[in-house]
């Protein structure tokens, strides 16, 4: 039993608070203690080798390079990872688990940075698989030259996709704290964005700079992003991510649990 | 220790909790009494920073909840037995907390243990648990790091008698060594036996609080006549105020037996009961403190009207 004086006082000086690398442990081991989270995880590992496999087989002889197959073991993944990032917020409380979660971290931005530091890593490891997957199927599957036009620029812009399609989840699992309402609007809000800004000639234009979906295009392709390009995926991500997570984190902190 | 100063919470124009000041000692069990949606958990939820109270202070040994590092450390809690993974294993449940806290993995064993969840039990997911089982495992977490307080929503809720009875000398044991437990419940029985103070609590009012004595004390008598009328017309003659209880047109007023027993003899009514009220538990009680709050209305109201007509 703690500590306690007769006047009743908590004697708190020999309790440090848990370090973050803790909570950050605990994160990572929520999202694969479950049967959905475990699966989750196979599904996105099998889809991303079938799909450079698939690609291996059918695609054509000048398409087999390492930066397609990269691209193709990652498409999957870019889907797949950011519903990882909202069921790590929202299934604290569609499971109610938030209840223990707080009582034991009361601070819920200690929280939410270990889990945003959680699915971060989670994310790692899966662009590591893809770079991995994609090495071995190039190997073997590999057309006429595939390694060319390759630079260390596109290994950073697949990790930008990868880690905003994450953020992007975990805001938008902040902002519904619910798993179905999140994950649906997850997918539909930028479709039907990227649809509207493409079709309507008054808003194409402008589509780059409002549309997530259409500055991150120049991400997929070969070569450096141009200057403006850059700031539009920034000025996009803001409104798409941080925008997002912003408000998502004010009203988890404000939120009662029960 | 828990303090609770004047802690006030409203949803709207619902006034959930108001008002509530209480304090929980070392060394005893504090049974923290109200009828459903009264504001037990609530307050309970304020007590550990899950809810913020519109006015007010709670303290558990002179922090507040956020302020204690590790607090699971100190205090444990166990706020809803149903609220865990579903997905999640009994053993796995504990592990994260005990990793979190900082805890060996054997503590993990020991409490599996020290509430009797056996290892089959602990590697079945918690969707597949009864309530009872949900209740030993939210103990086990609760009492996890050996905290020096303790506050527990109804947990004895989903138990059977023998896991009521093990929780008792579980807790009564807690609180010898020296530890704080405030445990809520709207079984008053269960309070009853385990609970060296009482706090009573409605519509989110503390209506009563003390020990099992002190509320026991002073409660005058009860009495039944072969016309209860006539007795409700004489004591009404003699200024003494009743209220209806139990069945067969009973009524309990708070004077002497002896103050019914002249009013009655003066108006040549019969009396086929006259005692002093030691009360058949403190159930009359509890349903007198909170008939006013309560949701429903005491069912001997319902007797008496029945009986007169």
């Amino acid at each position: 039993m703690s500590a306690t004086s007769y006047a009743g006082q908590l004697d708190i000086s020999t309790t440090p608070r848990p370090p973050m690398s803790r909570l950050v442990q605990v994160e990572v081991r929520k999202m694969v203690d479950t049967r959905a989270g475990m699966w989750l995880i196979i599904t996105i590992a099998a889809v991303t080798v079938l799909a450079s496999t698939i690609f291996g087989l059918a695609g054509h002889d000048q398409d087999r390079t390492f930066y397609n197959f990269m691209q193709f073991a990652g498409a999957p993944q870019g889907f797949l990872l950011p519903v990882l990032g909202i069921l790590l917020v929202t299934a604290e409380w569609s499971q109610r688990t938030a209840m223990v979660t707080f009582t034991l971290e009361p601070h819920r931005g200690r929280v939410l940075a270990a889990k945003v530091y959680a699915a971060l890593l989670l994310g790692l490891a899966a662009l590591v698989i893809a770079v991995g997957v994609a090495l071995v199927a190039t190997v073997l599957f590999g057309g006429t030259d595939p390694w060319r036009g390759l630079g260390t620029v596109d290994f950073l812009k697949f990790a930008i996709l990868q880690f905003t399609g994450i953020l992007q989840g975990l805001a938008f699992g902040l902002l519904f704290l619910n798993s179905a309402f999140a994950i649906v609007l997850y997918f539909v809000l930028p479709t039907a964005f990227s649809i509207l800004f493409n079709t309507v000639p008054a808003l194409k234009d402008s589509a780059p700079w409002i549309d997530f979906g259409t500055a991150q295009q120049p991400l997929g392709n070969v070569g450096n992003l141009t200057g403006e390009e850059w700031t539009q995926l920034a000025v996009t991500a803001m409104i798409w991510v941080i925008l997002p997570f912003v408000a998502g984190l004010w009203r988890m902190l404000r939120a009662e649990v029960k | 220790m828990i303090t609770l100063e004047g802690i006030t919470k409203s949803y709207g124009r619902f006034t959930a909790v108001d008002d509530v000041s209480f304090t929980a000692q070392p060394g005893r069990v504090t049974g923290f009494l109200g009828p459903n949606g009264a504001g037990k958990s609530t307050s309970m939820r304020i007590m550990v920073g899950l809810t913020h109270a519109d006015r007010g202070t709670a303290t558990i040994g002179g922090h507040r909840y956020a302020d204690i590092p590790n607090p699971a450390r100190h205090v444990g809690v166990l706020l809803d037995a149903s609220a865990q993974h579903a997905g999640r294993t009994g053993r796995e449940v504990l592990a994260l907390s005990a990793l979190t806290m900082g805890l060996p993995q054997s503590r993990v064993d020991t409490m599996l243990e020290t509430v009797g969840l056996n290892e089959t039990e602990a590697r079945r997911r918690v969707r597949n648990y009864s309530l009872g089982m949900r209740q030993r495992l939210g103990i086990a977490n609760a009492l996890m790091a050996d905290p020096s307080v303790l506050i527990l929503d109804e947990p004895a809720n989903g138990l059977d008698p023998a896991g009521i009875h093990w929780m008792r000398s579980l807790l009564r044991g807690y609180a010898e060594r020296g530890g704080t437990v405030l445990l809520s419940s709207h079984l008053l029985h269960e309070v009853e036996m385990i609970a060296d103070e009482m706090v009573l609590i409605g519509r989110g009012r503390i209506v009563a609080r003390g020990t099992k004595a002190e509320l026991l004390q002073a409660h005058g008598s009860f009495a039944r006549a072969e016309h209860p009328e006539k007795l409700a017309a004489a004591l009404a003659e003699a200024g003494i105020r009743t209220t209806p209880s139990g069945y067969g047109g009973g009524v309990r007023a708070e004077c002497d037996p002896v103050d019914i027993g002249r009013a009655a003899a003066a108006a040549g009514v019969v009396l086929t009961e006259l005692r002093p009220d030691d009360g058949a538990g403190l159930e009359e009680l509890f349903l007198q403190l909170t008939a006013d709050d309560a949701r429903e209305t005491v069912t001997a109201t319902t007797t008496l009207e029945g009986d007169q007509a």
